[in-house]
């Protein structure tokens, strides 16, 4: 099949200008269009971020008042949770899982273009909250009851618009297993899929299970606020503790669906810059499966300040420590995956390199974390917030980083900007750590998070902290520009793109064709299962 | 498509499971007294089974609070007892509505530590129903409790706290708010 | 290679710089930059527990950031190093699942020892009674008949920038929390509105408040001192501005400070704010520097800047 064709396709059956994007059904378009969204929030978000750091610049109240401090760091959180790093991995498996088992396209596409249109409406809905009576959520993206209750006019309107954020993943993500399930390549068995398919594949099982508990928590406290429903009230036998228990059994699941899809992308990305199969291919898969079963049992490890029974106490710090173990399984595959390879330092490399090793910081924190008498001092601390931004930003935001670097010159046809996207890199790896790793000790030193005003001794590592924020964001401007230089134009793409790259997306022209595999290729020729490397000679004759 | 149907199934019942999740809280929290809610009339005869133990002594605390905007006065007889498990006592909590209008209060009683919760038996309690105090109008209550001997043994003080919430705009005067 | 180690070297030299740089500034300053060793038995296992595994943490993050060196160093194409095939092996999964499940054990019952002794609060010498309230804290001392408020006592001006912060800016407040070293002391914490935590670094004490609900804690204070902490759950807009701070003073003395306080105390516990306000100069002061919790939205905004109202 050439691209020839495919624009033929393209032309012949699509509508142009803006009623492409809306009326849209095709995985690729649907896939530019959450990535495209998810960048824009990403922007929105950040700029909240710089918001929160500029009034923590210095101790003393500069620039914001409490209540608008605090709406912020609670929409910070919600854009870049339900409105950054989720659309952002369903954009990719919306652009990747096709290309990458041989199918098609989405197995549902019209309820694709469905749960991506939702979005950009519950996201609308929850910005304009910051212009009503009383101001936008101020309670925390946790929404703790009986504080969320006390938020004023905007409390239906978030809920709302969690609803539909909730809608928009459960119905992207039931996509996922479907096309997973159904249209795969003949020959591509389970254990044969790229960990990016299965990462996402159990990810999609989490977030199929846990979006509609939060759904169901957030619809009790709008009961309970407007229909006089007693579920978190103590007077009427409600207990708010109940409250952070349903959260969290969404929630710590939810921790695992923001980072799954990373260790799929970085298992994509170690083995092409190393040419070297993944080492522990199976292994991975297990140990996958076991972090998303566990992220079941750990959730109250969130609240053991609430005061629990001894007995839960334990359970959830031993279940907690336990996830250690698979994810330690992760990191040291990836690096015997390095070991004795060939390696080049291609800016997506550097990214997952970077990912490795910022991300075990953030898991060495966790660890720390779940020590349920240490907990007691970190909980609610600046620790707590060095701990998750470690494993979020340089976590999960890297790896999206370093798959769009990846994918990008397969998606456009044209190879990136290698000066730009380095300096991207060094720049934001710095500047992260800048931003972060000081938090950790001001944590530790006492400073509670979400305020707006700290006492003197937190007063250096927190300009430091600002200092980092505004590099790394301004760093992301150079990603725009470079992302938007390549779209345009740049130095024709190979189809293989990478020299050690492996999979069957590879194997498509750069850009691929409007419809992905039109015929199924044939997996148990073109690719050899046992190094999970392609035989070229077999695509050379594939017609 | 089969799998897309089955999976909004789920998802579906997982909604359900977010509700379910309510009443399965509670039953943990009955059994095991887990959250200090001691809510649960014991059967009057399970009661009368106690043996008193006179060699043990058992301190109880008596704590009282207002939740937010609860205009009321409300003070325990006491503020501790010592008490052999086994034995009924009673004890009298006031309570007096200075403000110029009516009010439905609902008390919410708490033990800690938890692990006693189950075995202060309260026999007879204010908490039971909800009180209507008229403007100005104060109240005696008793509430009669007793200690279950199986009281674990390195429990030397049990605090049974009530909360006062105000309900006026929710319960009728008559309705048992008991849980 | 050759080409990218001078640009790697720069921007080392430039982290290490900055973090230099501004540590010195930290380290000039009288915090040291780790969790408080605290005052009490308790505190000072949480602070072992602490460093233990923080130790831990370094040496696996020497060997795994060690390894990742040497194969980032070593294994380059720019070397003309021709890639191994190997993809799997049994022993290694075994190993790297197994090796890290021991140390977890090892951490995990010293972990449990101190967590079982922190649960264990039979046997107090006496008990208190914390309340969060948006936004300060109310303190009754169930045995001696003693009831106050204690609010934050930084200054307005302070806060917005109006004269020069002193010391223990934000962390101050009009009426500490008094107890005796060496006693049992059992903390009850319940709340009037919203979920707040008190926290006391010094004490390794952190629980939440909650409304309608009663949490116990405990602590035995082994040098007497004066311990800063604040609310440690989001509570509301002045979330920030209700430290907690504990004045802890030999027993004797304690015990003349109860009695002293017994006759200035004319409100007896158990009464609303309204009674007490009456009797305890501290509530009026209370009001009077930040919103208690009866007011409604407006006033809460007017809280700590009576002309950022914006909620209305």
């Amino acid at each position: 099949m050439s691209t020839t064709t495919a624009d033929e396709h393209h032309d012949d059956h699509h509508p142009s200008g803006i009623m492409r994007w809306i009326t849209t059904t095709n995985h690729k378009d649907i896939g530019t269009l959450y990535l495209w969204f998810s960048f824009i929030m990403f922007f929105i978000g950040g700029f909240m971020a710089l918001i929160i750091r500029s009034e923590l610049f210095q101790p003393g109240m500069q620039f914001v008042d409490p209540q608008f401090f605090n709406s912020m760091t609670t929409m910070h959180a919600i854009i870049m949770i339900f409105g950054v790093v989720m659309p952002a991995f369903t954009g990719l498996a919306n652009w990747l899982i096709p290309l990458m088992i041989g199918g098609t396209d989405m197995a549902l596409p019209r309820m694709n273009n469905w749960s991506f249109w939702i979005l950009p409406f519950a996201f609308a809905m929850m910005l304009s909250t910051l212009f009503m009576d009383g101001g936008g959520p101020a309670g925390g993206w946790t929404l703790y009851p009986p504080l969320s209750l006390q938020t004023g006019d905007a409390l239906p309107f978030v809920i709302f618009s969690i609803h539909f954020m909730g809608m928009s993943s459960i119905m992207g993500a039931i996509n996922v297993v479907a096309t997973i399930l159904n249209m795969r390549a003949p020959g591509m068995t389970l254990m044969r899929m790229p960990l990016f398919v299965w990462t996402w594949l159990i990810t999609a099982y989490l977030l199929i299970a846990v979006m509609p508990v939060l759904a169901g928590g957030v619809t009790m406290l709008l009961t309970d606020k407007f229909f006089d429903t007693s579920f978190f009230n103590a007077a009427g036998g409600g207990d708010p503790v109940l409250f952070q228990h349903i959260f969290w059994f969404f929630g710590h699941p939810e921790v695992y669906i923001l980072i799954l899809p990373s260790f799929g992308v970085i298992s994509s990305i170690i083995p092409t810059f190393a040419r070297k199969p993944l080492f522990g291919y199976s292994s991975m898969v297990y140990a996958t499966a076991s972090i998303a079963f566990l992220s079941f049992i750990v959730w109250a490890h969130h609240m053991f300040t609430v005061g629990m029974p001894l007995a839960g106490e334990l359970f959830f710090m031993f279940a907690t420590m336990l996830i250690a173990v698979p994810t330690g399984v992760k990191v040291f595959n990836w690096i015997c995956t390095m070991w004795r390879g060939a390696m080049t330092f291609e800016t997506p490399m550097l990214f997952a390199i970077a990912f490795i090793i910022l991300f075990t910081i953030g898991g060495f924190s966790g660890l720390m974390l779940a020590i349920t008498p240490a907990d007691f001092q970190y909980h609610d601390t600046y620790f707590v917030v060095a701990h998750f931004h470690y494993v979020l930003v340089p976590g999960s935001i890297f790896a999206i980083i370093a798959a769009v670097y990846y994918w990008l010159p397969k998606w456009t046809g044209h190879m990136y900007s290698e000066f730009w996207g380095k300096t991207h890199f060094w720049l934001s790896t710095i500047f992260v750590n800048i931003t972060f790793f000081p938090m950790h000790f001001v944590g530790l030193a006492g400073m509670p998070r979400r305020i707006p005003d700290y006492a003197l001794q937190f007063s250096d590592y927190n300009q430091m902290a600002t200092i980092g924020a505004f590099g790394f964001g301004f760093a992301q401007l150079i990603f725009l520009g470079l992302v938007i230089a390549t779209i345009r134009g740049g130095a024709k793409a190979t189809d293989r793109v990478w020299e050690g790259a492996q999979g069957l997306e590879w194997t498509l022209s750069s850009p691929p064709p409007y419809h992905s595999f039109t015929t199924p290729p044939n997996v148990d020729n073109e690719w050899n299962w046992f190094t999970r490397t392609v035989n070229d000679e077999a695509i050379k004759t594939r017609s | 498509m089969k799998t897309s149907t089955k999976l909004f199934g789920v998802a579906l019942a997982m909604f359900g499971f977010g509700y379910a999740l309510v009443p399965l809280y509670d039953m943990l929290c009955d059994i095991t007294g887990f959250n200090g809610s001691s809510d649960n009339i014991t059967q009057a005869q399970e009661v009368a089974e106690y043996v008193a133990d006179e060699s043990r002594t058992v301190t109880i605390e008596f704590v009282t609070n207002m939740n937010q905007n609860m205009p009321w006065d409300f003070k325990p007889e006491k503020a501790k007892m010592r008490v052999h498990p086994g034995k009924p006592y009673q004890v009298s909590f006031f309570v007096n509505n200075k403000t110029d209008r009516s009010i439905i209060g609902q008390a919410v009683p708490k033990v800690a530590p938890n692990t006693a919760t189950n075995h202060l038996i309260k026999t007879e309690c204010f908490c039971f129903t909800n009180q209507l105090l008229e403007a100005g109008q104060s109240m005696e209550m008793p509430v009669v409790f007793v200690i279950n001997p199986a009281l674990p043994e390195h429990i030397k003080t049990v605090t049974l706290s009530y909360t006062y919430f105000d309900v006026s705009s929710t319960a009728s005067s008559n309705s048992i708010n008991n849980i | 290679m050759k080409v990218n180690t001078p640009k790697r070297s720069i921007c080392y030299i430039l982290l290490v710089g900055l973090i230099g740089v501004y540590s010195q500034n930290a380290w000039s300053d009288i915090q040291p930059y780790n969790m408080p060793e605290g005052v009490t038995e308790i505190s000072h296992k949480v602070f072992d527990l602490h460093m233990i595994i923080f130790y831990i943490c370094c040496v696996i993050g020497v060997l795994v950031f060690g390894a990742m060196a040497v194969t980032i160093l070593r294994d380059r194409k720019s070397k003309g190093v021709t890639p191994a095939k190997f993809h799997e092996s049994t022993f290694l999964e075994f190993l790297w699942t197994a090796v890290p499940f021991a140390i977890l054990i090892g951490i995990a019952i010293p972990a449990a020892k101190v967590l079982i002794e922190m649960e264990d609060v039979s046997d107090a010498d006496m008990t208190i009674k914390v309340t969060g309230y948006q936004w300060l804290w109310r303190y009754e001392y169930i045995d001696h008949d003693i009831d106050f408020y204690s609010v934050l006592k930084t200054s307005r001006d302070e806060i917005y920038n109006r004269t020069e912060k002193n010391e223990n800016y934000l962390l101050e407040v009009d009426n500490e929390l008094v107890l005796p070293t060496n006693r049992k002391v059992r903390i009850l914490l319940t709340s009037n509105d919203v979920l707040h935590a008190w926290w006391v670094p010094d004490l390794a004490l952190k629980k939440d408040a909650i409304p309608g609900y009663i949490n116990q804690m405990w602590t035995e204070i082994n040098e007497p001192g004066i311990y800063r902490g604040q609310c440690a759950e989001l509570c509301g807009r002045d979330h920030g501005f209700m430290p907690v701070v504990v004045r802890a003073i030999p027993p004797e003395e304690f015990d003349a400070w109860a009695m002293q306080q017994n006759n200035k105390t004319v409100a007896k516990s158990g009464g609303s704010d309204t009674s007490l306000q009456q009797g305890n100069e501290n509530v009026a002061n209370a009001k009077e520097t930040i919103a208690p919790s009866k007011q409604d939205q407006k006033n809460i905004a007017a809280a700590i800047e009576p002309q950022a109202i914006t909620n209305q």
